[in-house]
């Protein structure tokens, strides 16, 4: 069922923006490639833009500028029905009035395919509702809803295959199922996928590239692994994962890394994972996952290997989750550093009101640009 | 005590079969009457049990005529409310144009307005255009009075439709023509349905609008009103009896096939 790739499912936006009559700018002027045959997904906060930029793909919304093309074909002024996209809506939008049977094989009718019958069981087959043809919609739970939504769009073959929000009314048990089985489905049938979501956990998941917009622009774009590794602003550092973001001012170069001085004491940071201008004197922010960093009691400070970035603190708060430990601690640059440790030999010192020293490797450090909203993208800003 | 245990515990049902008796009686009695040999010429009172009346409805003069005019005009004024007024719903539901509040209070104006007052204005309106009164200024009269009706039930259904539905259908290679025909029609159908119903009961049974605007012509309505001054027909009875009886018909008939087919579904 493999296309070959001949780049037609390429997606390319080039300065494609919007801005309603009323002139609220939904999407600044952005670009961006989708390749063919990619996962991609649009991660955001309600409100970026992201089921804007789905939309103006979808030729559901009329950009203000710029062109949408897929493959060598431009397509940003034909209507939707003329377009080889298809898109999962969020709530799924399908017909009441007709039965599950019908609602899959729409698409096909509508293009004048004269015998669905063989199409519209297979793709109930794959999406394991071949039983359920004959009921409507609302005698359906929500997952297998969404898994007619998700036929009913794949079984035309669409170049693009748009997904707004497509897990967002599921609970978190079947979301996570859903999500394999979407990941499956989109190996199964190599069509382009663009996934609108603003749960940061179900893009990293799923998408091979995910795009973090915020306030109508792209704030970065890569692999998962590379936006939560090397975030290069606030947002992304905050809205993907948790991030403890330190204000530290450079103090000298040393070879590939930069020493900065933070709270009276030294951090090393090196400079090709630092994306602000490093002048000495110059304020960067510093960055650190949690997971990242080890934690020893005071008493214990000796048998930390040289080399390592260090702050003292005190424990301030400690919640057992299982898996891992979460502690809060306060320290000199930041009264609420979160550390994550993994409950593999746990230290029966390490309570509250313990003081400890917090240790990790240099090259898990990241810099930032210290002009930005340290809080941009956190829980407590959304709120 | 017991009794009283016994009707707290069926209160609802004893509620619900009065009212629908309280409903009822009336269709009951027209039944009953039209069964009826009376001795004079007003069938008031019970004599004896007879098929007359059914074996000869037209039997009365002129009835079955006026009989014949209202249904036609019932029928043209459904036509023509439920096509204006399925339109005037989506355009007030979907579009933003000016005086569209206006608009939607004015419409619902008939509804409001004592009938007579409409029906004297209406007259007025027709003398003053020097129209011949008779089939045509019913039906107009018919037309705009049951506009209301009409755009109440669907723009209610029209509102609450998902616009998810109509984009979804045009994702899916759906035109605009196929858009409507095949996804927004049939999820406003139930509401058209309703508002097309309502016009035809409307329509056959209106007396008052008819009465002023009719000139020369006789609708039904107007024959027993007419007749019920000179002496009431039993056929009458017998034509109330099968407009009742085609009624219950139905909507047994409409139950029975939603029935089967859920049942055929599950």
């Amino acid at each position: 069922m493999k296309t070959t790739p001949d780049n037609s499912g390429d997606v390319r936006l080039s300065g494609i923006s919007k801005t309603y009559d009323n002139g609220f700018t939904a999407v600044q002027p952005l670009d961006l490639t989708v390749p063919e045959g990619s996962f991609f997904a649009l991660l955001g906060a309600s409100g970026c833009g992201k089921t804007t930029t789905l939309r103006m793909i979808a030729g559901l919304e009329e950009p203000s500028s710029g062109t949408v093309r897929l493959g060598d074909q431009d397509v940003t002024h034909l209507p939707p029905y003329k377009r080889p996209v298809n898109t999962v809506f969020q709530s799924y939008a399908l017909f009441p009035h007709l039965d599950i049977y019908e609602n899959v094989a729409f698409g096909l009718r509508r293009r004048g395919v004269k015998s669905v019958k063989k199409q519209v069981e297979e793709m109930l087959e794959l999406v394991q509702l071949g039983e359920q043809a004959r009921k409507k919609p609302h005698q359906l739970s929500g997952g297998q809803q969404q898994r007619v939504a998700v036929a009913r769009a794949l079984i035309n073959h669409p170049k693009v295959l748009l997904l707004d929000e497509p897990l967002g009314a599921l609970d978190l048990k079947l979301r996570r199922q859903m999500q394999l089985e979407l990941k499956r489905i989109q190996t199964e049938v190599g069509i382009t996928f663009v996934h609108v979501t603003h749960d940061q956990e179900e893009a990293m998941t799923m998408a091979d590239t995910v795009a973090v917009m915020n306030g109508g622009r792209v704030e970065q774009l890569g692999a998962p692994t590379d936006l939560y590794e090397n975030p290069r602003t606030t947002f992304v550092a905050n809205f993907l994962g948790t991030s403890n973001l330190i204000e530290a001012e450079v103090d000298t170069k040393n070879g590939a890394d930069i020493v900065l001085k933070a709270g009276g004491g030294k951090l090393v940071l090196p400079e090709a994972r630092c994306s602000a201008p490093t002048t000495a004197g110059g304020k960067v922010l510093v960055g650190i996952r949690p997971e990242k960093i080890a934690l020893t009691h005071a008493d214990d400070a000796g048998s930390i290997p040289e080399g390592r970035n260090r702050v003292t603190g005190k424990i301030a708060d400690a919640s057992f989750i299982g898996v891992s430990t979460q502690y809060v601690i306060d320290t000199p640059v930041c009264d609420e550093f979160a550390v994550y440790a993994q409950n593999v030999e746990r230290d029966g010192r390490l309570v509250p009101g313990a003081d400890v020293v917090l240790h990790w490797s240099p090259a898990h450090t990241f810099g930032l640009d210290a002009a930005q909203d340290i809080d941009a993208g956190t829980e407590e800003e959304a709120a | 005590m017991p009794v009283v245990n016994w009707l707290k515990r069926r209160l609802v049902v004893i509620a619900g079969l009065l009212t629908l008796a309280y409903l009822l009686l009336p269709n009951v009695v027209v039944t009953v009457f039209s069964f009826n040999k009376p001795k004079g010429r007003f069938n008031y009172e019970w004599q004896q049990f007879s098929t007359d009346a059914w074996k000869d409805p037209c039997g009365v003069a002129d009835m079955c005529g006026s009989l014949s005019i209202s249904l036609q005009i019932a029928v043209w004024a459904t036509v023509g409310a439920t096509l204006l007024g399925t339109m005037i719903s989506f355009a007030l539901v979907r579009y933003r144009f000016r005086a569209r509040g206006a608009v939607n209070s004015l419409i619902f104006l008939p509804m409001a307005m004592p009938e007579v007052v409409m029906a004297a204005s209406l007259l007025t309106l027709f003398l003053n255009m020097g129209a011949q009164l008779g089939f045509w200024t019913i039906l107009i009269a018919h037309i705009m009075f049951c506009l209301s009706f009409v755009v109440t039930a669907v723009k209610a259904r029209v509102m609450s439709m998902d616009p998810r539905l109509e984009e979804a259908a045009r994702d899916l290679y759906a035109g605009p023509v196929q858009t409507f025909l095949r996804v927004t029609l049939p999820i406003a159908a139930p509401g058209i349905a309703a508002g097309a119903l309502l016009s035809f009961a409307l329509s056959f049974d209106d007396f008052i609008i008819t009465n002023f605007n009719a000139g020369s012509t006789v609708t039904f309505p107007m024959f027993v009103w007419g007749s019920a001054q000179r002496g009431t027909p039993v056929q009458i009875n017998v034509i109330g009896t099968a407009m009742f009886l085609i009624a219950v018909l139905f909507v047994l008939t409409s139950m029975v096939i939603t029935n089967r087919r859920n049942k055929q579904k599950a």
